[in-house]
């Protein structure tokens, strides 16, 4: 249950601070939204000339709070978070929309399916979704297909995949900070 | 750990009814999805201002890291130099001697051109005035589409389909404009095709974007295959948008229609671009005529 806020657990959990203290309800509705947000604008700013370098960030993070966090996200926010990473991606208008819904609806029925999860699980999931994501991605581009071009997105996979576990401990670090008793009350 | 189990809805039916809108909305979300990315695989320029806006507003720390990752490249060739300075030392005092022996050549082939031109009655041609400055900004590194963006735009005069070269060659051309930035398709792009010479001798040749970062030379007129490793190739100036003579890449391998070659002027390590005017702005509008059936009786007697 995420909706409630300051349970009698978390408020032992989440920070020091004095009993007068409990979770900032702003804060905790948009740090996944606006670490997601900046994390599709970051690639923008690395000037790859050759190959895609960067994994797609934006995705990853999104991935990440999804994975982490089951229930937090609507399962409709594909749609505008993926319209803000199409305006800066590169990637024809509407790629992330439609990327990014049927993340969440696949991730829905995983979630479904899989109810107990650890760690290793969590990062198969989310390895295979980037996959599948990049090389649907390309194939959406309006590119043309070559083995070439298939090629050059291997670095870009193989990165994605391995910044998984790293992004993961940056969204839980988030999560706390988002969960952190900050407000003051009385 | 098992999840919070929000979307277990038990007897509430204001549970379930939530629940199933949001199945319906994420799968109305990925339909209109499919509906926008066929439109804009259609109609490419169909999301241009939305995009367009997105970049201008991004741009202005495009600058900063610009600046930084100009001040990054400046400090690694520092460094390197210092490693090989004395092999480096001696190789440039050959090169030099040789450089001032073509140079003498190229005075004396310039002379010879002057004249000849005058003979045919041709005026030299005035340096083209560049129509702005400016950075490279960013670019779409995550994606499989090879685009930069700079800091100009439609307010700078750049419009759609000027060329962008860096002090060693031609980097790319515009593609969209917004109004303090524009997107740049980069030769590299898989959808990038060029007509180029080799600067020797007037072979033609269309240099495509693999999407991996070489260039495929495409020979137009096939046959023996007269390319040699390390050949330098030129833009050609057909299809008016690129002015001829302007270094475009190297051959770096040979194959049965062509060769692959390496960019000379790689985006990634240059500080500064050069927007320039179309070449022949005349040519570029006559191959977009064949779009229409025929031209108008106007359009005919201009």
């Amino acid at each position: 249950m995420i909706d409630r806020l300051s349970t009698p657990n978390q408020r032992r959990a989440y920070g020091s601070g004095g009993i007068n203290r409990v979770t900032s309800p702003w804060r905790a509705k948009s740090v996944p939204y606006i670490t997601i947000l900046l994390a599709s604008l970051l690639p923008i700013w690395m000037l790859a000339d050759v190959m895609p370098l960067a994994p797609p960030i934006g995705f990853l993070v999104f991935l990440g709070w999804r994975i982490m966090r089951p229930g937090l996200l609507p399962l409709w926010i594909g749609v505008p978070l993926g319209a803000f990473d199409d305006l800066f991606s590169g990637q024809p208008f509407g790629s992330g929309i439609l990327l990014w819904s049927l993340t969440m609806i696949a991730l829905e029925a995983i979630e479904a399916r899989f109810p107990w999860r650890g760690f290793w699980q969590d990062w198969f999931t989310a390895g295979l979704a980037i996959v599948l994501y990049i090389t649907a991605a390309m194939v959406v581009s309006g590119a043309s297909l070559t083995v070439h071009l298939a090629l050059a997105a291997i670095p870009q996979i193989i990165v994605g995949i391995m910044l998984y576990p790293l992004l993961a401990r940056m969204i839980a670090w988030f999560d706390r900070f988002r969960l952190s008793r900050s407000r003051r009350v009385g | 750990m098992a999840p919070p189990s929000s979307r277990r809805s038990g007897f509430s039916k204001k549970q379930q009814y939530s629940v199933f809108t949001g199945y319906l909305l994420a799968t109305l979300g990925a339909v209109v999805g499919l509906a926008l990315l066929t439109i804009s695989l259609w109609q490419p320029s169909a999301f241009q201002p939305l995009r367009g806006a997105a970049s201008d507003a991004a741009s202005p720390v495009g600058e900063a890291t610009a600046t930084v990752r100009a001040g990054g490249n400046n400090t690694w060739d520092t460094i390197t130099a210092y490693w090989n300075a004395g092999g480096q030392n001696a190789q440039l005092r050959r090169e030099v001697e040789i450089a001032r022996i073509r140079l003498a050549e190229a005075e004396a082939v310039e002379a010879e051109n002057r004249r000849l031109k005058a003979l045919l009655g041709l005026t030299d041609e005035e340096e083209v005035d560049a129509i702005a400055a400016t950075r490279l900004i960013g670019s779409s590194s995550s994606s499989a589409r090879r685009f930069a963006y700079i800091g100009v735009g439609s307010s700078d005069n750049v419009a759609i389909g000027m060329p962008v070269h860096s002090e060693r060659g031609v980097i790319g051309r515009v593609l969209e404009t917004a109004r303090g930035s524009s997107r740049v398709l980069l030769l590299t792009d898989s959808e990038s095709v060029l007509p180029v010479r080799r600067a020797s001798d007037q072979t033609v040749a269309f240099a495509e974007g693999r999407g991996d970062g070489l260039l495929r030379i495409r020979l137009i007129n096939l046959g023996l295959n007269p390319l040699e490793i390390g050949d330098v190739f030129v833009t050609s100036g057909a299809g008016g948008y690129y002015r001829p003579g302007v270094a475009v890449a190297v051959l770096s391998e040979i194959t049965s229609d062509g060769g692959i070659a390496r960019l000379i002027a790689e985006p990634s390590a240059t500080n500064y671009v050069v927007v320039e005017p179309i070449y022949e702005p005349l040519a570029v509008e006559a191959s977009g005529v064949s779009a229409r059936d025929e031209l108008t009786q106007e359009e005919l007697n201009d």
